[in-house]
């Protein structure tokens, strides 16, 4: 899964209307409740950075008695940005970079079958668990659409990977002959 | 506390063994996956422990009585009052309307057909397509036969539910929207089930996963431990 980017994330944010950091940084974390969480301190900083590049500009500044607050609103090239970036069809992925697969392969090289094995059941209960984690998320009664869309994402993912786990086990073996004959 | 139990269970179909000593517990009210690859002996372990397929050796127990040497009519008469079972493609007859179908269980148990009607409307409607009670399996969706496939199996009340690939023939949403209502009605009911599947992510609304490879269940840390969650 490619990194999300948190620049055209808060341009999107922005584009129903100017928000301090604070809240996009609540507007982020309820839409995206499955990514990296987003610290408060990467919302200034990009926030800096995009005004910097004319994306987005300072359009207000609130006391109210506590800390300042600084509104920041979309620009038209901050726009056009943003714009051309939902138009970007992302790329799938041409070849396989997981860490997951290069872990067994390494196992196989440097030890036996049953090593090889047991990482790959490791793997499995830990994908396992996430996953009725996730099915749990997405069946509290809280949960949001964000929620939902969101685990659903994650658990199409982990479903594929347990799925190949699976038919990793059944072929290790014979994968093992091949690589130390 | 323990329900059903199978007891190194052996089953072949000619010399093709299918179960090679299967030992495994259902609690009351648990939902329990079976999984593991095609072939690995699912789909006989669920037939033997609802009573459709007799083991060739070993046990299986239901509440503290060994049902595998009972005769057909005694299994038949079990699984008509105790267990409900629905499969990957709902076998629905396709002359009868959806209530019809869902009457079925109810009359060969001997209810008058004006009470079966009513409480098969209610389970259609528990399933959320009480709108096509009138209405045969040719003209509904796979999701709709699935779900009145599903009222029949449960009309009855059963203890147990034996589920076997359940969402196969239907789309991801369909399949989602099925096992979240089986897994409420479950736990309204009380209703163990046995879900018989291939899909982690089906596996996944259980409270325990038990791993089957080359008809026997596989310890080497392939399935999920009970959460408890059920009790």
């Amino acid at each position: 899964m490619s990194e999300v980017s948190t620049p055209h994330v808060l341009l999107g944010l922005l584009a129903s209307g100017g928000r301090h950091g604070y809240e996009l940084k609540r507007a982020y974390d309820a839409r995206l409740p499955q990514a990296r969480p987003l610290a408060f301190g990467q919302v200034y900083a990009t926030l800096g950075r995009l005004e910097r590049d004319g994306m987005v500009a300072v359009t207000g500044q609130e006391r109210d008695g506590g800390p300042d607050r600084t509104t920041y609103a979309l620009t038209d090239e901050g726009r056009a940005a943003l714009d051309r970036w939902l138009s970007d069809v992302e790329p799938p992925l041409p070849y396989v970079a997981s860490t997951l697969l290069a872990k067994v392969v390494v196992a196989l090289l440097v030890a036996d079958v049953d090593r090889a094995r047991s990482c790959l059941v490791a793997q499995r209960q830990a994908h396992t668990a996430r996953l009725r984690e996730l099915t749990g998320v997405k069946h509290a009664p809280s949960a949001t659409l964000d929620d939902v869309v969101a685990a659903d994402y994650a658990i199409a993912h982990l479903d594929a990977d347990l799925r190949w786990l699976a038919t990793t086990l059944d072929r290790v073996a014979d994968w093992h002959r091949e690589v130390h004959p | 506390m323990t329900q059903l139990q199978a007891r190194d269970v052996v089953r072949s179909y000619g010399r093709t063994p299918a179960l090679r000593g299967v030992t495994l517990d259902l609690d009351e009210g648990e939902i329990l996956a079976v999984t593991g690859p095609s072939g690995c002996g699912k789909s006989t372990l669920l037939h033997c422990l609802a009573g459709i397929l007799r083991p060739d050796s070993g046990e299986v127990t239901w509440r503290g009585e060994r049902i595998d040497t009972w005769s057909e009519a005694a299994r038949s008469r079990l699984r008509r009052t105790e267990f409900g079972v629905l499969f990957q493609f709902g076998q629905l007859v396709a002359e009868l309307t959806a209530a019809e179908n869902v009457a079925l269980p109810l009359l060969l148990a001997g209810t008058g057909r004006r009470e079966a009607r009513a409480v098969a409307a209610s389970w259609l409607d528990r399933l959320g397509v009480g709108e096509v009670a009138d209405v045969r399996p040719g003209e509904m969706s796979g999701g709709q036969q699935q779900r009145c496939a599903a009222a029949r199996a449960l009309v009855t009340g059963p203890r147990v539910l034996f589920a076997d690939e359940p969402t196969g023939a239907l789309d991801t949403l369909a399949g989602e929207q099925l096992l979240t209502t089986l897994v409420r009605l479950s736990r309204e009911k009380g209703t163990s089930v046995v879900l018989v599947t291939h899909e982690p992510r089906i596996a996944a609304y259980a409270d325990r996963e038990v791993v089957l490879r080359d008809g026997t269940v596989d310890h080497s840390g392939l399935g999920v431990p009970s959460t408890g969650g059920h009790r």
